[in-house]
């Protein structure tokens, strides 16, 4: 049996997939992947399916030891991954051995980190999913945050899972900064805000607190002013749409968000740029950029369909194993990374 | 309700349809069959839906729904509903334990209305609220039709903790805390029946759409229908509702 042990939780470590939809009804939030995106290239990294279960790990701390041997990946955050003291390569394929423990320092980069298993994490899925709901007690490990000494099942490694040894092409490597533009479409209650409130929503910029979570990040700038008063009879709450209260700091809603809420929501986040907001941390800023829903959608459409792309990519993408290395080579004066490997 | 239905954007993955900016039974019906009618359609390309108390969020997958399409779906369905037969409405009975440590702010919210702490029992007990949706958290009912003689602001401080199955006053709502969490309602009692609870075939007890109905009960009650909950073999009461 392959299993993984948690030595150090690290600073919030919870199993993760792309939520658990079909339950909002009923008031349940649907968690999943703060970083859709670099979850699901995790997965396409160790031939998973895009959905299947990964770890998310959070700024800094998490060390595991793996029982047997197992393929994974590291996206996401930088935060120092290493395998047995040796730094591994991210967004790639890594092997790891009976044995092997799994360590991250601290943050480089990002927020969150999204680890991947071949053959997937063995929890059972409640409500159709595997992703923790904390707050609900729910999903992923025991429905909570893993502590030191878990032990997780995890699917075993089959000798064809290392003959190719896949890695994402470096244009597809998001990268973080502590300045962001994010895109937002306007609505559902923009009406209730003031020409004045609007214009400083767009015009300024907003950091975020240390009171950023899974559920939510609370920005703080400008005031932004509203007509009347900030309050609405309650309605449904979706990822990434941006609550203002009456306060007037932004609250940008995240994947444990609760379903339904009584404050006024200036604009919503684009699916594409909340992957860029689940990797902010307390110190770090964004500015918002509007777009029409007809760009919006063509954003989106262009960003499922990089997903194909990704897929195509990295399966060409193959370099052995065993002797791989990775050098620059000059032509012409211009710089290119390349990938060396023995042939036998 | 509006003369007219609105459909807001919210995002590039969820269209709201509203019906209205107030909470009357009415919307609701209207939401209750709207929401009905688009599962019965069963429209390619949507995720899911949340009724609330004046609005449908649809959540749809834009690769393979665009939102022209959507609207003009749902007004489709809109302009042929007419008077869809719905399924009756229930009264589910809640068991509720008033007063002491199980609802340390009864006496105040007897002493802000000028009665009695038997007369706010007497009030919130007497009659069947209906459930205007299901949200905040797993299984937290918004519920309609509380008597204005109990109601009573929200607490100054929210409390961090709230146990579980907590009943609870703010303003004119009442309501029942189905998982433990920071609020500040007044708290009026508690019920041992599990509003929530993940790993049963349904999740969720309560369904908007539905009415519950508060039922005193004692101490000695309350541990034996607690225990019956622990092995998960306690059956919530359900009666029709009376047809007026």
């Amino acid at each position: 049996m392959t299993t993984m042990k948690i030595l150090k939780p690290g600073m919030y470590t919870t199993i993760q997939d792309g939520g658990r939809y079909n339950y909002q009804k009923s008031g349940m939030s649907v968690a999943g992947a703060m970083d859709q995106f670099s979850f699901r290239v995790a997965n396409i990294l160790v031939g998973n399916k895009d959905s299947e279960a990964c770890l998310e790990a959070t700024l800094f701390g998490l060390e595991i030891k793996f029982t047997g041997d197992a393929l994974i990946s590291v996206t996401g955050a930088d935060l120092e991954p290493k395998i047995n003291n040796k730094d591994i390569d991210m967004w790639s394929g890594v092997k790891v051995s009976d044995g092997d423990v799994l360590s991250f320092g601290t943050y480089q980069s990002g927020c969150r980190s999204y680890i991947a298993i071949a053959h997937g994490i063995d929890v059972p899925e409640v409500m159709g999913s595997k992703s923790t709901y904390v707050k609900g007690k729910v999903g992923g490990f025991q429905g909570r945050v893993l502590k030191e000494g878990d032990e997780i099942k995890i699917g075993s490694a089959v000798e064809n899972d290392f003959t190719i040894i896949k890695n994402l092409p470096s244009e597809f490597i998001p990268s973080y900064k502590k300045d962001n533009i994010i895109r937002v479409v306007m609505g559902p209650q923009d009406d209730y805000f003031t020409v004045d409130g609007i214009n400083t929503f767009f015009d300024c910029q907003y950091d975020v607190t240390k009171e950023a979570d899974r559920m939510g990040y609370r920005l703080s700038g400008d005031k932004i002013s509203h007509k009347i008063g900030a309050d609405i009879i309650s309605d449904g709450i979706t990822m990434g749409s941006v609550q203002v209260p009456g306060h007037g700091a932004p609250i940008i809603m995240m994947a444990d968000r609760q379903t339904t809420g009584g404050y006024t929501k200036i604009a919503t986040i684009i699916a594409p740029d909340i992957n860029i907001v689940g990797q902010l941390k307390p110190g770090d800023n964004v500015r918002f950029k509007l777009v029409d829903i007809e760009e919006a959608h063509r954003i989106y459409r262009k960003y499922m369909k990089d997903f194909d792309v990704i897929k195509d990519c990295v399966e060409k993408s193959i370099c052995s194993t065993i002797g791989s290395k990775k050098l620059k080579v000059w032509v012409n004066n211009k710089e290119y990374e390349v990938s060396v490997q023995e042939i036998t | 309700m509006y003369e007219k239905t609105k459909y807001l954007i919210s995002g590039d993955k969820a269209l709201v349809i509203e019906f209205g900016d107030s909470i009357e039974e009415a919307i609701n019906a209207k939401i209750r069959s709207i929401t009905l009618a688009i599962e019965k359609e069963g429209i390619i390309g949507i995720i899911e839906t949340i009724p609330t108390y004046r609005s449908l969020m649809v959540i749809y997958e834009p690769m393979i729904l665009e939102l022209e399409d959507l609207i003009d779906k749902v007004k489709a369905i809109e302009a042929k509903m007419g008077e869809m037969k719905l399924p009756d409405a229930k009264v589910i009975e809640i068991p509720t334990l008033y007063g002491g440590e199980y609802g340390p702010d009864i006496e105040f919210v007897a002493e802000q209305n000028n009665i009695s702490i038997d007369d706010v029992i007497k009030i919130h007990a007497s009659r069947s609220y209906l459930i205007y949706m299901i949200g905040f958290t797993p299984g937290f009912p918004y519920l309609g039709g509380m008597d204005d003689k109990i109601a009573t602001p929200r607490l100054q401080t929210p409390r961090t903790k709230i146990p579980v199955g907590s009943v609870g006053i703010a303003g004119k709502q009442t309501g029942i805390y189905p998982i433990e969490s920071p609020g500040g309602w007044q708290l009026i009692g508690r019920t041992p029946v599990k509003l929530y609870d993940p790993y049963r075939k349904d999740p969720v007890l309560l369904n908007a759409g539905d009415y519950i109905k508060f039922v005193q009960i004692d101490e000695v009650e309350y541990k034996e229908i607690e225990a019956l909950e622990s092995e998960g073999k306690y059956k919530v009461i359900i009666k029709e509702k009376d047809r007026r």
